[in-house]
C-alpha cells in the first residue's frame, strides 16, 4: 500500500499568554515541533505498513526548517519525505493548503490512503483533511479511532462521534483524519535515525507541482485575516478575599442569592 | 510578501511583542522578521510608524454581487432538528436583517420534522427529505448542498461545528472553492462591503482573529453548539417550505455506515448540565480529581476538564471543555485550577455565572469570572463541598 | 563540557535520554515500590534498537563500542538505575558470546539479543564465592551428549527473566584457576530452576535471583571457547563491562545532582533559596565536580577500550571505583542538602542513594579493585606512557 501522511510544523507552545499589565505577549522560547495530532497520523501509517506492506511517505508544506521535522518522521518509521517550501506558499488558508498538498500527493505517484491528524494546534480548524479529500476527489472519514481492516479496495474504520463510535467502510483510495485515541506513537529507533541522517528530502516549489504563483499562498487564499487582537475581558467580576472558610461562605452566600446553589438564602429562616 | 520599510522603522519594538510566533527581532535598530511568518498582520497593525507592509498579488478582487441571502445548514438526527440549528437561526436572523436579506434553512434527511425552523427565524426552508438521506452520508449530503448552493447562490452559509459539520462542511467549501472559517465565536457584518466578519481564537495563543472571505461566495462559517443562544420559537411566524426532490442516482456514495456503538452514558451529561465543575492542570495529580467529583456530587453537577488533564490521560475526552472539546453554557461553571487559556474559554465563556478558584492571582480566568477566589483549591473545594452537603 | 562525541553518539545519547524521560520517569517510583520487572520499558528500548548497540552488524546489531553502551546506561541510570542495570546486564551476559563465541553460537543467540527479544544474564557469583571467584563450586561434568551442571549461582541480575545465561562452572577441579569453563544455558532447560526473587536495598526494578542447577544437561555445542579458559574469559569481559557500571554510577550521580539543585533552588529558608547559602554551594560544587570527573574517567576508559587497547584492567577498575564512590558521595550529600524532603519517598533522592550503594559492591567490590589497581601501578612503577 502507498500511504501518505500529512505533517505540519507548528509553534511548540500554545501558551502565549498576555501580560495583563502591559497587554503584550508573554513568550518563552517558541521552538517548533511536529503538530502533536500528526504524530498519531504518522504512527498509524507506519502500523498499516507493518500490517499490509508498502511505503509511508511524509509530506509537509512549511518553511525550510520543517525538513528537520520530516527527518524525525523518517526516524520514526516513514520511508521517505518531501517538503513543499517556497515563499510563495506562505499565508495560505486551508483551501489553498489542501490544494497545494493534493498536487504534491499526486506527484508522489499512485496512493492508497492519506492520513492527517484531526487538526493543528495553531490553526485548530480541522479543515485541511476534508478539503484535501475533495481536491483529490476521494472519500473522507474524520476522527478515526481505529483502522480495523484493509482489503484490496476498502478500508474499515471506527470513528468517534458525539455520543459514541461508528463503524464505517470507505472505498480506497481515501483520506482519513485520526484522533489521539488511535495509538501511542513510537519513539525514533537508532536505525531510523541513521536513515533520517542520510535521507535526501526533496524541496518542491509551486512550479515543481504544476501550480502557478497566483494559485498558492496568501494570494490565492479565499479567507484573509483582517485583524488580530487581544480579547476584551468584559466580565471581570468580584474577587472574594479572605481565608478559605471566609471565601467559601461569601461565595455560597452569593450563589444562593442568585438562586443557583442549593440551600437556604440568607434570612430565610 | 512582508517587508519592513527601513526608512520608516524606528526600532521601537511594538511589532516584537505583537507577533504571536515570536519571529521578530530588533537588529541594528531595525525590525527583522524571521522564517515562518504566515502574514497574519499582527505586527503591521501594531506598528505606530506604518513601517510594515504586506503585499499580495491580486488583492483587489471583489465578490460576485449577485449572491444574496443567509443560509443555515440545519443538521438533524433521526428526523429531529438539532439545537445548534436553532442557535444559528437566531444569529442568522440578526445578520439577515442587518443585510436586508432573507434567511433560509436547508435541511437534508428523512422524515424530518421541520416545523420549528420557520418558528426559529427562517423565512424559507429547503427541505430535502429522502430515505437515502436517513444516515448522514457525506458524499450525498455534500453533493446535494453544493447543487442547491449553485442554484440559489446564498452570500453566507452557516453550519454547526458538530462532528458531522466539521467533516462535511469543509468538503462543500472545497468543491465551491470558497472560504470557510471554523469554530467562530463571533459573527458580524460589515454592511458597507457586505462581508461577514468571522471571529475566532487564533494562532494557538491567547489572541483572537477576525477573518473575512472577500472575493468568494458563499462565505462559509461553522459555529460550535451553545456559542449562540436560540430564541423561543415564534409560532406565529410565517415562512415558506420548499420541498426538493433528491435524485439519488446523481451521486456515488463512497463510504458506508456499518454500525454504531453508543458510549456509556455519564451520570450527568456535560452539555446538558445546569452546573459544571471543572478541574485543570492545577490539580497536579489524577487522584486529585476526586475533590472535583465530590463538589460536583454535592451540587448535582457534571464534571468537566480543561485540556491538559485529558491529554495526560487523567480522565476521558468526553469531559473536555474547550476549543477541541465540548462547548457548555450552564447556569454555573466552577473552574478549579484552570488558568483560563483562550481555547478553554471558547468552551465555557457563555455560562451564566463563572466562578474561578486558582492560586495564581494573574490567571486569565479571573478576567472572565463573576466571582474569583485566589487561594489553595485543595482547601477551598473540599470545604465548599462540605458546606453544601451539610445543608 | 565538550565530550568529543560524534554526531551518531549524540543522537544515540539523546534518544536514550528521551526514552528515559518519556517512558521510564513516569513509572520509576512505581517500579521501585512494586519491584516489578520493567518489561514495558525494555520493550521500548528494544523497539528503538537500543539492544543493537552492543552487537556487531553481522548479527543484526549496530556495531557500537563500549562508549556507546556507556552513553545509554548513563542516560537510563540518570532516571532509574534499576532499569539501566537490567539493560546493561543483558550486555554483560552477551559479552562472553561476543568475545569468545563460535560463529555458530553467535548466529544462534546474538540476533535475538540484539532485537531485545531475549534477555541475557551472566552467572558467576555463588553463595561461597563472591570476591573469591576461584572458590566457585558449580560443576560441569562431561557426560555423553554434553555437560551435566550441578550447583547454585547467587545474586544473578536478570535471573528468572533472561532466557540466555552465560554460566561459569568447574570442569576440572584439579586444575584450579584453569579448571573452569563457560557455558550457555537457556531458560527452561530441564534441571535449571530459579530461587526466589531477592528483596534488595536498591535497584529494585532489577530482578535478582539464585540459579539452581540439578543435573542440568547442557549440550556439547553450548560450551563457549576452550575448556579451562572460564576464569580468563571472565576477567577479560568484566574488564570490558566495568566502565558500564561506572556509567551507571555517573548517571545516578547526575540525576541526584539535578534533583538536589532543583530542590535547593526553590526551597526558601532564612529568607533565601538554600542554594544561595555558602555551605550548600560548597557541597553542590563538590557534587558537580565529582560527577563530571567520574564521567570523564568513564568515557576515557571506554575510548581506550574502543581504540583497541590490549589490556585495560587498571583503567577499567579505576573508572568503576571512582564513579561508584562518587555516586555514593553525591547521593548521600544530595539527600543531606535536601533535608527532610530528601529523606521522603515522595522525592526521588532517597531512592538514588539506595541505588548507588550496589555500584561499590558488584562487578568487583571496590576493595578488591583497589588492590588490583595497586598491583598494576606497582608493576608499571607508576610510569605513564
Amino acid at each position: 500500500m502507498n500511504i501518505v501522511v500529512c505533517l505540519k510544523q507548528v509553534p511548540g507552545t500554545t501558551e502565549v499568554s498576555i501580560d495583563p499589565e502591559t497587554n503584550t505577549l508573554r513568550r518563552g522560547e517558541v521552538k517548533s515541533i511536529i503538530n502533536p495530532f500528526d504524530t498519531y497520523a504518522l504512527e498509524e501509517g507506519v502500523r498499516i505498513r507493518e500490517r499490509y506492506g508498502g511505503r509511508v511517505t511524509a509530506v509537509s508544506m512549511g518553511p525550510p526548517q520543517a525538513a528537520e521535522m520530516l527527518r524525525e518522521a523518517i526516524s520514526c518509521g516513514a520511508d521517505d519525505a518531501v517538503l513543499l517550501s517556497h515563499p510563495a506558499f506562505a499565508g495560505a488558508d486551508t483551501l489553498v493548503t489542501s490544494c497545494t498538498l493534493s498536487q504534491a500527493i499526486r506527484k508522489t505517484g499512485e496512493w492508497d490512503v492519506v492520513i492527517c491528524g484531526r487538526q493543528t494546534i495553531d490553526g485548530d480548524t480541522g479543515q485541511v483533511g476534508p478539503e484535501l479529500a475533495e481536491w483529490l476527489e476521494a472519500p473522507f472519514v474524520a476522527y478515526v479511532t481505529a483502522v480495523e481492516e484493509v482489503t484490496g479496495s476498502t478500508m474499515r474504520v471506527r470513528r468517534m462521534v458525539e455520543d459514541g463510535h461508528e463503524v464505517v467502510e470507505m472505498l480506497l483510495p481515501g483520506v482519513i483524519s485520526v484522533v489521539k485515541e488511535i495509538n501511542v506513537p513510537r519513539l525514533p529507533s537508532l536505525r531510523g535515525l541513521a536513515r533520517a541522517r542520510k535521507a535526501d528530502i526533496p524541496v518542491w516549489t509551486p512550479e515543481d507541482i504544476g501550480l502557478e504563483r497566483d494559485t498558492v499562498g496568501l494570494a490565492a487564499s479565499a479567507t484573509k485575516v483582517v485583524r488580530v487582537f487581544f480579547p476584551e475581558r468584559t466580565r471581570r467580576g468580584e474577587m472574594i478575599e479572605g481565608d478559605p472558610k471566609g471565601q467559601v461562605e461569601a461565595l455560597l452566600h452569593r450563589l444562593r442569592s442568585a438562586g443557583i446553589a442549593p440551600g437556604r438564602r440568607d434570612g430565610d429562616d | 510578501m512582508i517587508e519592513v520599510r527601513s526608512d520608516l522603522c524606528t526600532g521601537c519594538g511594538s511589532c516584537v511583542d505583537a507577533c504571536p510566533f515570536g519571529l521578530i527581532d530588533i537588529a541594528d535598530g531595525l525590525a527583522s522578521i524571521g522564517e515562518g511568518c504566515n502574514l497574519c498582520g499582527a505586527c503591521r497593525d501594531a506598528c505606530p510608524a506604518d513601517a510594515i507592509i504586506i503585499q499580495t498579488d491580486g488583492e483587489a478582487l471583489s465578490a460576485d454581487d449577485s449572491y444574496r441571502g443567509v443560509w443555515v445548514f440545519a443538521e438533524q438526527q433521526d428526523g429531529e432538528i438539532k439545537d445548534v440549528a436553532y442557535e444559528l437561526l437566531a444569529r442568522g436572523r440578526e445578520l439577515a436583517d442587518t443585510l436586508g436579506t432573507a434567511l433560509s434553512a436547508v435541511c437534508l434527511g428523512h422524515s424530518i420534522d421541520g416545523a420549528g425552523l420557520i418558528a426559529h427565524g427562517a423565512d424559507q426552508v429547503y427541505l430535502v427529505d429522502d430515505p437515502s438521506l436517513a444516515t448522514q452520508q457525506e458524499d450525498l449530503y455534500a453533493a446535494e448542498l453544493v447543487r442547491l448552493v449553485r442554484q440559489h447562490r446564498p452570500e453566507i452559509m452557516l453550519a454547526g461545528a458538530t462532528s458531522f459539520g466539521r467533516a462535511f462542511f469543509p468538503r462543500v467549501a472545497a468543491v465551491l472553492k470558497t472560504g470557510l472559517t471554523a469554530d467562530c465565536t463571533g459573527l458580524e457584518v460589515d454592511t458597507e462591503k457586505r462581508v461577514l466578519l468571522q471571529t475566532r481564537p487564533a494562532f494557538g495563543g491567547n489572541v483572537m482573529a477576525t477573518i473575512i472571505c472577500p472575493a468568494r461566495r458563499p462565505q462559509m462559517a461553522t459555529v460550535r453548539p451553545r456559542v449562540f443562544k436560540k430564541n423561543s420559537p415564534g409560532v406565529a411566524r410565517q415562512g415558506q417550505v420548499v420541498r426538493v426532490d433528491f435524485q439519488r442516482e446523481r451521486v456515488t456514495a463512497r463510504t458506508r455506515l456499518l454500525g454504531f456503538v453508543r458510549d456509556i452514558a455519564e451520570r450527568v451529561k456535560l452539555e446538558d448540565a445546569e452546573i459544571v465543575v471543572s478541574g485543570g492542570r492545577g490539580l497536579g495529580k489524577p487522584e486529585n480529581f476526586a475533590i472535583i467529583r465530590e463538589l460536583a456530587d454535592a451540587l448535582g453537577a457534571a464534571v468537566g476538564s480543561s485540556r491538559p488533564p485529558v491529554d495526560e490521560g487523567w480522565l476521558p475526552y468526553a469531559h473536555q471543555v474547550g476549543q477541541t472539546g465540548k462547548t457548555v453554557s450552564p447556569k454555573l461553571y466552577i473552574a478549579c485550577g484552570i488558568s483560563g487559556a483562550v481555547q478553554h474559554l471558547a468552551g465555557m465563556q457563555t455560562s451564566d455565572i463563572i466562578v474561578a478558584i486558582n492560586d495564581d492571582p494573574h490567571a486569565p480566568i479571573f478576567e472572565v469570572a463573576n466571582y474569583g477566589l485566589v487561594g489553595d483549591l485543595f482547601k477551598i473545594v473540599p470545604l465548599l463541598a462540605e458546606r453544601l452537603r451539610g445543608e | 563540557m565538550d565530550y568529543g562525541l560524534s554526531e551518531e553518539q549524540l543522537a544515540l545519547r539523546n534518544l536514550a535520554r528521551r526514552i528515559a524521560e518519556e517512558r521510564v520517569l513516569p513509572v520509576r517510583a512505581e517500579l521501585d515500590e512494586s519491584e516489578d520487572f520493567p518489561w514495558s520499558v525494555l520493550k521500548d528500548l528494544a523497539d528503538s534498537d537500543m539492544f543493537r548497540v552492543f552487537v556487531p552488524e553481522e548479527y543484526d546489531g549496530l556495531g557500537g563500542g563500549c562508549l556507546e553502551l556507556c552513553l545509554v546506561v548513563e542516560e537510563l541510570s540518570r532516571v532509574c538505575s534499576g532499569v539501566a542495570v537490567s539493560y546493561a546486564a543483558s550486555a554483560l551476559g552477551a559479552y562472553v558470546l561476543l568475545e569468545y563465541g563460535s560463529e555458530e553460537q553467535k548466529q544462534r543467540y546474538l540476533p535475538d539479543i540484539a532485537a531485545g527479544k531475549r534477555l541475557a544474564a551472566f552467572g558467576l557469583t555463588e553463595p561461597a564465592a563472591g570476591s573469591d571467584v576461584a572458590a566457585i563450586k558449580t560443576t560441569a561434568e562431561k557426560v555423553s551428549g554434553g555437560y551435566l551442571l550441578n550447583g547454585t549461582k547467587q545474586f544473578i541480575t536478570n535471573g528468572g527473566e533472561a532466557e540466555i545465561y552465560t554460566i561459569i562452572a568447574v570442569t576440572d577441579p584439579s586444575r584450579g584457576p584453569r579448571g573452569a569453563s563457560a557455558f550457555i544455558v537457556e531458560k527452561d532447560t530441564p534441571g535449571f530452576t530459579f530461587g526466589k526473587k531477592e528483596k534488595k536495598m536498591g535497584i529494585r526494578a532489577s530482578s535478582t535471583r539464585e540459579l539452581v542447577f540439578r543435573n542440568c544437561l547442557v549440550p556439547e555445542q553450548n560450551l563457549v571457547g576452550r575448556l579451562g579458559t572460564g576464569f580468563i574469559m571472565t576477567m577479560r569481559i568484566l574488564d570490558r563491562s566495568r566502565p558500564g557500571i561506572g556509567a551507571q554510577a555517573v548517571g545516578i550521580a547526575q540525576g541526584a545532582l539535578e534533583a538536589a539543585v532543583d530542590y535547593t533552588a526553590q526551597r526558601i529558608q532564612f529568607g533565601q533559596p538554600l542554594i544561595s547559602l555558602p555551605v550548600v554551594q560548597q557541597k553542590i560544587a563538590d557534587m558537580a565536580t565529582r560527577a563530571e570527573a567520574a564521567r570523564l574517567l568513564v568515557y576515557a576508559t571506554a575510548r581506550t577500550i574502543d581504540g583497541g587497547a590490549r589490556s585495560f584492567s587498571e583503567e577499567s577498575a579505576m573508572a568503576k571505583v571512582f564513579a561508584s564512590d562518587a555516586a555514593m558521595k553525591v547521593t548521600t550529600e544530595a539527600v543531606q542538602v535536601c533535608g527532610g524532603a530528601g529523606y521522603m519517598r515522595d522525592y526521588p533522592l532517597e531512592k538514588m542513594m539506595r541505588d548507588a550503594k550496589i555500584t561499590q559492591i558488584y562487578e568487583g567490590a571496590n576493595e578488591v579493585l583497589r588492590g588490583n589497581i595497586a598491583v598494576a601501578v606497582r608493576k608499571r612503577k607508576a610510569r605513564r606512557e
